[in-house]
């Protein structure tokens, strides 16, 4: 097989997108956003709960999806939950840096190692959209409260 | 290619691939297997030759300077005007009017034919399967106007029922508007019919040809139709030039679309008075080039024995259907009967982006999403679809690809 076939659709992305972590409703969120791909059709919603101190306390999401988009929100709920909103920004530019083949260098340690499943979308321009959709629509429910939309 | 050569003969029709240089080159180290069509056709080395030799020695701007080019301009883009008119049997020339594509073509019908007959309240019919260039512009009169927009429905199988027409329209409709063939399940209006039940209660029909009018056999006469818009990339033709059939009685009672140069009879600062249909709708610099292009492309298309090109197209389809029959995991959307040659499906647990990837790299070109038509994909339940669709240079040898790489693409995501 192709090897940037074998490397985008490996064991891991094909796990989180057969079996999505945090997914479902968030009763706590204090924060909400729905992402669309007008490309493909493909929804996201993103809930997420912001405690006092500025702390991602819990996030979950719901949509329907590609395997490459599925994927890509359920390794960022997973990676996000527990950090400070700027930490989870900073953990996107990395990713986004990535996923575009960009200089990902600011990307380190462990999150370097788990976000690296998702770098074989580089390879693939047309999909790199379906990878940060999450993820731009993360941002954009942290920006905008509870009344998030984002193309 | 020995696999194309081998196989270019089903039933009487050979398939013309050398005409079409973009075929034989590869994609990813693999040869290029095109089934995306419905999106835009290849283009014909005869096609694009007949571009290059008018503009390399007959170009220059039409109905405009007195020169000797621009005279033997006009007269090549009213002759191209005269091949649309024939593709289409209208009866006269003025009758077709260039655009700039299918979705301007029916554009113009909303801002110059409806939205001046539109009271709030009033009704336009259309159907569940039509492209987002066939629906957006008469939202546009909804959101503009009050206009209502009436839905016909298909059947499971994307066939229509024609009562339904007659069930949607009523004393307020003003317009009928409908594909001939849908770009996503391949359905064949049954256009006549509809055009019959229609006019039996004053009502005028526009079609959406762009996909029609490639495999179809388009006599606007016979069908009687009012409106019938068709776009230049879809035969084999370049980008940036479509058409609109229009019956004259309509036209002429039609206002401007856009205002500019050409369209107009007389200006001065206080008035204005406009040309006579067409040019009343061809407001500045024409497509040029791309009228001899459209042209040299019905020219090539309507070379072929058309029945034949049809019955060819139809076994390809029919051999992948039977194909993927045996795929427990794919779903067929549109089954209808006599449709045109366009398989969509759905594949279980798997994305259609993910299975149109992986057929890419094994170099075969699909197209996976809402094909412009999410209404349609609202009514069948589904979130997107894959899409192969065939056309006068495919062979056996591109469905094998699809099918193999669709087993493929079940290894790796199933
Ligand atoms: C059924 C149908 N109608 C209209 C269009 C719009 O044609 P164009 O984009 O060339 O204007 C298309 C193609 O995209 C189509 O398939």
């Amino acid at each position: 097989m192709d090897d940037s076939l074998r490397e985008l659709y490996q064991e891991v992305i094909l796990d989180h997108s057969r079996h999505p972590r945090h997914f479902g409703p968030l009763a706590s969120a204090t924060h909400e956003g729905e992402g669309h791909n007008p490309l493909c059709g493909d929804r996201v919603k993103i809930y997420l709960s912001v405690d006092d101190a500025g702390r991602i306390a819990d996030i979950k999401f719901e949509g329907k999806g590609c395997a490459i988009s599925q994927a890509s929100a359920s390794l960022m709920t997973d990676m996000i939950a527990g950090r400070s909103v700027a930490e989870a920004e900073k953990l996107m530019d990395g990713f986004l840096h990535l996923v575009k083949g960009e200089d990902a260098t600011d990307l380190v340690g462990d999150d370097r190692e788990r976000l690296d499943i998702m770098a074989g979308v580089s390879a693939f321009p047309m999909r790199v959209k379906c990878a940060t959709l999450a993820w731009h629509t993360m941002k954009s429910a942290l920006e905008h409260g509870m009344a998030a939309k984002s193309e | 290619m020995m696999a194309h050569a081998k196989l270019r003969t089903v039933g009487a029709f050979v398939p013309p691939r050398a005409d079409f240089e973009i075929l034989s080159r590869e994609v990813y180290g693999k040869p290029l297997v095109y089934l995306d069509s419905a999106a835009s056709a290849q283009k014909p080395r005869q096609m694009l030759q007949a571009m290059t030799a008018f503009a390399e020695s007959e170009y220059a701007n039409v109905h405009r300077g007195v020169h000797f080019l621009s005279a033997a301009a006009t007269e090549r883009y009213e002759g191209a005007r005269e091949t649309v008119r024939h593709f289409l049997n209208a009866a006269q020339a003025d009758e077709i009017v260039f655009t700039k594509g299918g979705t301007e073509a029916i554009n113009l019908v909303a801002a110059s034919f409806l939205a001046p007959r539109i009271q709030p309240g009033d009704e336009i019919v259309l159907t569940v399967v039509e492209h987002h260039s066939n629906i957006v512009p008469w939202h546009f009169l909804r959101e503009r106007h009050g206009a209502v927009l009436k839905w016909v429905d298909v059947r499971d199988d994307g066939s229509f029922d024609i009562d339904a027409f007659d069930a949607a329209i009523g004393p307020k409709t003003k317009l009928v508007a409908v594909a001939h063939m849908s770009n996503v399940l391949g359905t064949v209006a049954p256009l006549k019919e509809i055009v019959a039940r229609a006019h039996a209660k004053g009502v005028p029909v526009l079609a959406d040809g762009c996909q029609g009018a490639v495999h179809e056999i388009v006599d606007v006469q016979d069908l009687d139709i009012d409106f019938y818009a068709i776009t230049g990339h879809k035969l084999y033709g370049p980008t940036g030039i479509g058409a609109l059939y229009g019956k004259r009685a309509h036209l002429k009672t039609m206002r401007p679309f856009n205002g500019g140069g050409e369209m107009i009879r007389e200006v001065t600062r206080d008035i204005v008075t406009y040309a006579d249909p067409p040019a009343r709708f061809e407001a500045g610099t024409p497509p040029i080039i791309e009228s001899i292009g459209l042209a040299a492309a019905i020219d090539y298309m309507t070379a072929f024995d058309r029945a034949a090109v049809k019955a060819h197209e139809a076994s390809l389809l029919s051999a992948a259907r039977e194909a993927v029959s045996e795929f427990n995991w794919l779903r067929v959307v549109g089954d209808a009967p006599g449709k045109g040659s366009i398989l969509s499906f759905e594949t279980e647990g798997m994305h259609a982006h993910d299975v149109a990837t992986i057929l890419d790299r094994e170099g075969v070109a699909v197209r996976a999403g809402h094909h412009c038509a999410q209404p349609l994909m609202e009514r069948f339940g589904v979130a997107s679809t894959t899409r192969a669709s065939f056309a006068l240079y495919n062979t056996r040898a591109d469905v094998d690809a699809l099918v193999d790489g669709l087993r493929k693409a079940r290894k790796i995501l199933g």
